[in-house]
């Protein structure tokens, strides 16, 4: 997308610069709170944007990615409950363990297609969920309580509201750029092809199944790291992270933004945050304006906020 | 072995999974003949129990309530597939599981909004209330009305399937709907009758387990994604499928929840047992969905003729 | 319902219009669960909240109160994320409420990191008892193992000789069995702890039949909200009545008899349980906060009401005892120390983990004379009690 050519593109060059000054708006204007409900869509932003590339781009429907959320975040605080601190530890651990947690059940969920992969990967995840419920050492369904945050070289530091976020926008924006490039290479390509005619790509020699599963192990490992950020950024994790609902609202979020697009997932998490934020301090009925706003937007909403944006640019050429 | 006890426990995984059955016999139809994922399914299972509780405290009268609530579901149902599932059958899955996620959100929310956070409570008739003995097994009366209930639901719907016109174009429509819309029959009709009965018997379900837990708001929310769980065992749009995969998974779950912990404490420290316990009886209906769709993509009895 | 509406309305425009400090009001953050089927016990918190507001002219001292109801949702990340509002975005002076042990274990720290009060209106965990205790944390309500260890010692005194055990899989449901086990001196025939949360575990007919057939001699239950209800209606189904004697603690409460009544579950009735207060206590606080209740919403409070309308009270005399000079921090603590206000439960003190010290009663369901089912006093169990974790905490 042109950055400055269009509508759209404007609008998201001037989020990505209000982005990079947030934090000190926020402290100018003293909205302290702003900072944690901007880190907590931008952690979810980077949720999205992985789920996007499988849901979006590979159209693997996932109704269990809230797990990866949960193994990013316990492979912050099993070890910080043994007095393991080391930051480098705690990434290279969630990026290991959802590697090989995703290689396996994706190795099993990719056999299947449409209703049966959303319900399969559901059933994962609430394996992981109950496991987790279990593990009485861990907390089980009380949760466990980080006491400090990972620990990095001082330049690199995540302690402070300050330095946590843009740990946050700078883990977002590599995965951003990450999936356009991803996306933009051969292995993309494949990957969006196979989700409109697998056929053809397989009778071309292509083994759509192991791109597909790479792909799924890649959107995995992303989402660990949202979960190693969220673990740090409320310092207090449970089994609820990675419910089937919280991946209901994960997909929410991106279909909100608008699917297969690179920055519509964040819009979408941003909305989301905001709005979730704004609706419960109004009422307590505020679930059933979500409810009404989920079913609109599916049936008259297409291309979610994304698409609307573009809307305005109708005539002109996007994208 | 306590045997008394066993046959309690096969008595509760029965009774277990006939209500699993009833929730998943409609949500097998609407699935394998419209091609429709429906998660606020549950929501039905909740609305039932509502009315069911509104009525009996209006009238007294328990048969009335159930009478009533049934035909109230029935038009709920119609009404949901009227105004949204009708718009989104051509739709893909993930629209389905958006659109039936914020109607979930919406009939909590409204059932707050009427009745209240506090729940309902179902008072039932005396007779119900108590137990019968069989020998020295004693075993609650409702419970065995419960019992009773799916296995005479089990009947009527084997009966409408197998014998009745509706129940063949029902086969037709599961195991190809091209062909019965070849056949001239006024599809939307159908497909608005399916999902009102399939809504009904959630309510059912709903209905016959309030007097034990009361209605709740969120009350179909979990029992909704094993009855989906049941569905995938069973195979897609197979009613008999769903019989079977229900009464295996209510099994599971009542006997897990019965003896895991006793098991696990075998090898682990009984206070890990405990707690580990009721997590892994929970696990266990999961494991076995991932290991049929391994496997067994299609099920376990899939309908005849099935894609 | 209206009301609901309206008062989430106020609450709205208090949470949108606070973003500046306002010298003359006292702001109270209020944690508790709104949502989900555990809602019902958050309406009762939320109704004698409103009473305590209204009996005090909503005033404390010469400075207004602010109150500002956060929904945990059920949920410790939720509850956490509302704290961290209530802390950061609301900037409250007190953080309050909290049913579950979970949510507040979750949420704690946001507000002690802050250098603000939290006070526990009903969650009491054993670690916030011992090693995590903090000098800005209080309680109205009581650590978790105190009100099963009351029942055991009933247990012995009766002469109950063995007992079967159920409660939610959660911090209270584990603490509440480990205060029975510690005072109980007979044999634990068996125990099942359960699945909790928003989605708990409410048909519990595979655990009655163990139960049963364990051939212990009474059961022992923690079923708090909404679970209650239905486990005493099973019980009653399963014909355990006479059988084996039901004895509860936070089970049976004002919550689940009005509904049982309308069950017509007699089987409730005559039941036992143990608790600190009872709406029967004959002290002025407390006829004038069970009256007003009584006579606007037409039902007994619960325990989780009266602790609340304690909490409430607590905060006004803190207030008061620092003149309103909401900076004096070390003077709140010492005030919130000091527990100098006439609680519905009578005097009590608080220990050095600022967990009350306080007497705890056996409560028998009983019919009042207007017909509805509620709770009195039978007898005293224990005296001035105080929670077996103190030691474990080095505050002095």
């Amino acid at each position: 997308m042109q950055l400055l050519s269009t509508r759209r593109g404007l609008f998201y060059t001037a989020l990505l610069v209000f982005l990079a000054i947030a934090p000190w708006v926020f402290q100018w204007i003293d909205q302290p709170f702003y900072l944690d409900l901007l880190s907590r869509a931008l952690i979810l932003g980077i949720a999205a944007v992985s789920l996007n590339l499988i849901l979006g781009y590979g159209g693997m429907v996932s109704l269990g990615h809230a797990a990866y959320i949960g193994i990013g975040a316990y492979c912050v605080g099993i070890p910080a409950y043994y007095d393991f601190y080391s930051g480098w530890l705690h990434i290279g651990l969630a990026l290991s363990v959802s590697a090989v947690f995703a290689l396996i059940t994706g190795a099993i969920c990719l056999r299947t297609k449409g209703v049966y992969f959303i319900m399969i990967t559901m059933a994962f995840s609430q394996m992981v969920y109950y496991t987790f419920l279990s593990l009485e050492e861990y907390g089980a369904d009380d949760g466990l309580v980080i006491y400090l945050r990972s620990e990095f070289p001082t330049w690199l530091s995540m302690d402070g509201a300050f330095s946590l976020y843009y740990w946050i926008l700078g883990v977002l924006l590599l995965s951003l750029y990450f999936v356009h490039r991803l996306i933009h290479a051969r292995f993309g390509r494949v990957i969006v092809g196979a989700k409109f005619n697998e056929l053809r790509l397989q009778s071309l020699g292509v083994n759509t199944y192991r791109y597909r599963l790479t792909c799924y192990v890649i959107s995995a490992m992303i989402c660990s790291l949202a979960g190693v950020l969220l673990g740090n950024f409320t310092s207090f994790i449970s089994p609820e992270m990675m419910g089937w609902t919280r991946s209901g609202e994960l997909i929410f979020m991106v279909i909100m933004g608008g699917v297969s697009t690179v920055l519509g997932p964040l819009l979408g998490t941003i909305s989301f945050v905001l709005l979730e934020e704004w609706l419960a301090a109004i009422t307590v009925y505020w679930h059933l304006i979500f409810g009404v706003l989920l079913v609109v937007l599916v049936l008259y909403g297409k291309g979610g906020l994304d698409g609307l944006l573009g809307l305005m640019d109708r005539g002109k050429k996007s994208s | 072995m306590d045997w008394n006890l066993l046959i309690t426990q096969l008595m509760n995984g029965l009774q277990l999974g006939l209500l699993l059955f009833l929730l998943a016999s409609g949500l097998t139809l609407i699935f394998g003949i419209m091609d429709f994922i429906n998660l606020s399914h549950g929501s039905f299972y909740m609305v039932g129990a509502y009315f069911c509780g509104t009525i009996v405290a209006k009238t007294g009268s328990f048969v009335l309530g159930i009478l009533f609530g049934l035909v109230g579901v029935f038009i709920v149902g119609a009404l949901v597939e009227w105004f949204i599932a009708r718009k989104l059958y051509r739709s893909d899955h993930l629209d389905h599981v958006l659109v039936t996620f914020g109607l979930i959100l919406i009939f909590d929310t409204l059932v707050h909004m009427i009745w209240g956070a506090s729940g309902m409570a179902i008072p039932l008739p005396d007779v119900l209330n108590g137990q019968v003995s069989i020998g020295t097994l004693v075993l609650p009366t409702y419970r065995l009305l419960i019992i009773a209930a799916g296995l005479g639901v089990a009947a009527f719907l084997y009966v409408l399937v197998t014998r009745t016109r509706l129940g063949m174009l029902i086969r037709a429509g599961a195991s190809n709907r091209t062909m019965v819309e070849a056949l001239g029959v006024n599809i939307n009709r159908l497909f608005l009758i399916v999902f009102a009965i399939g809504a009904s018997m959630a309510g059912l379900a709903g209905m016959l387990i309030a007097p034990i837990t009361e209605a709740s708001i969120g009350m179909g929310n979990d029992i909704i994604i094993i009855a989906f769980v049941v569905v995938i065992v069973g195979g897609i749009g197979s009613v008999k499928g769903a019989f079977y995969a229900g009464l295996i998974i209510g099994l599971i779950d009542t006997l897990s929840r019965s003896y895991l912990d006793d098991v696990l404490a075998l090898s682990i420290p009984i206070e890990y047992a405990e707690t580990a316990a009721p997590a892994i009886s929970a696990m266990m209906v999961y494991i076995l969905m991932a290991v049929v769709l391994a496997f067994r993509p299609q099920g376990l009895f899939p309908p005849a003729g099935a894609r | 319902m209206k009301r609901n509406i309206l008062t989430a309305a106020v609450l709205a425009a208090t949470a949108f219009g606070s973003g500046a400090a306002n010298a003359d009001s006292v702001k109270i953050g209020y944690v508790t669960t709104l949502t989900t089927p555990a809602a019902v016990i958050g309406e009762d918190i939320q109704n004698s909240v409103n009473l305590a507001l209204e009996h005090i002219g909503n005033k404390m001292g010469d400075l207004d109160v602010e109150l500002i109801m956060e929904d945990d949702g059920f949920k410790p990340d939720v509850g956490k994320q509302k704290t961290d509002k209530l802390v950061k975005q609301d900037d409250v002076d007190f953080v309050v409420g909290y049913i579950w042990s979970h949510v507040l274990l979750a949420s704690m720290k946001s507000v002690t990191d802050a250098d603000k009060f939290i006070i526990s209106a009903n969650a009491g965990p054993s670690q916030v008892a011992g090693k995590l205790c903090h000098p800005n944390f209080f309680s109205t309500s009581w650590q978790n193992d105190q009100t099963p260890m009351a029942m055991g010692e009933h247990l012995n005194q009766e002469g109950v000789k063995s007992l079967y055990v159920m409660a939610p899989n959660y911090a209270a449901g584990k603490d509440m069995v480990a205060g029975l086990e510690s005072v109980f001196t007979g044999e634990i025939k068996g125990k099942d702890l359960t699945k909790w949360g928003a989605d708990a575990q409410l048909d519990f007919s595979a655990e009655l039949a163990k139960a049963k057939a364990s051939g212990a001699e009474a059961i022992f239950v923690f079923y708090p909200g909404k679970a209650g209800g239905a486990f005493i209606n099973q019980y009653q189904q399963a014909g355990l009545r006479g059988v084996m004697p039901l004895y509860s603690v936070f089970t049976v409460d004002a919550i689940a008899l009005p509904k049982l009544q309308e069950a017509n579950l007699e089987g409730v009735l005559g039941s036992k349980m143990t608790q600190e207060w009872s709406p029967d206590m004959d002290n002025a606080a407390n006829k004038r906060f069970v009256g007003d209740y009584l006579a606007k919403h037409g039902k007994y409070p619960s325990f989780y009401g009266a602790q609340a309308y304690d909490s409430i009270m607590l905060i006004k005399s803190a207030v008061e005892a620092v003149g309103g000079n909401l900076d004096d921090k070390d003077g709140i603590r010492a005030a919130l120390k000091a527990v100098n206000y006439d609680s519905v439960r009578g005097k009590y003190t608080v220990g050095n983990n600022h967990m009350p010290i306080q007497n705890f009663y056996l409560r028998e369901v009983v019919i009042d004379d207007e017909g509805r089912w509620t709770t009195k006093i039978v007898s005293t169990v224990y005296e001035n009690h105080q929670d077996r974790y103190a030691a474990e905490c080095n505050m002095q």
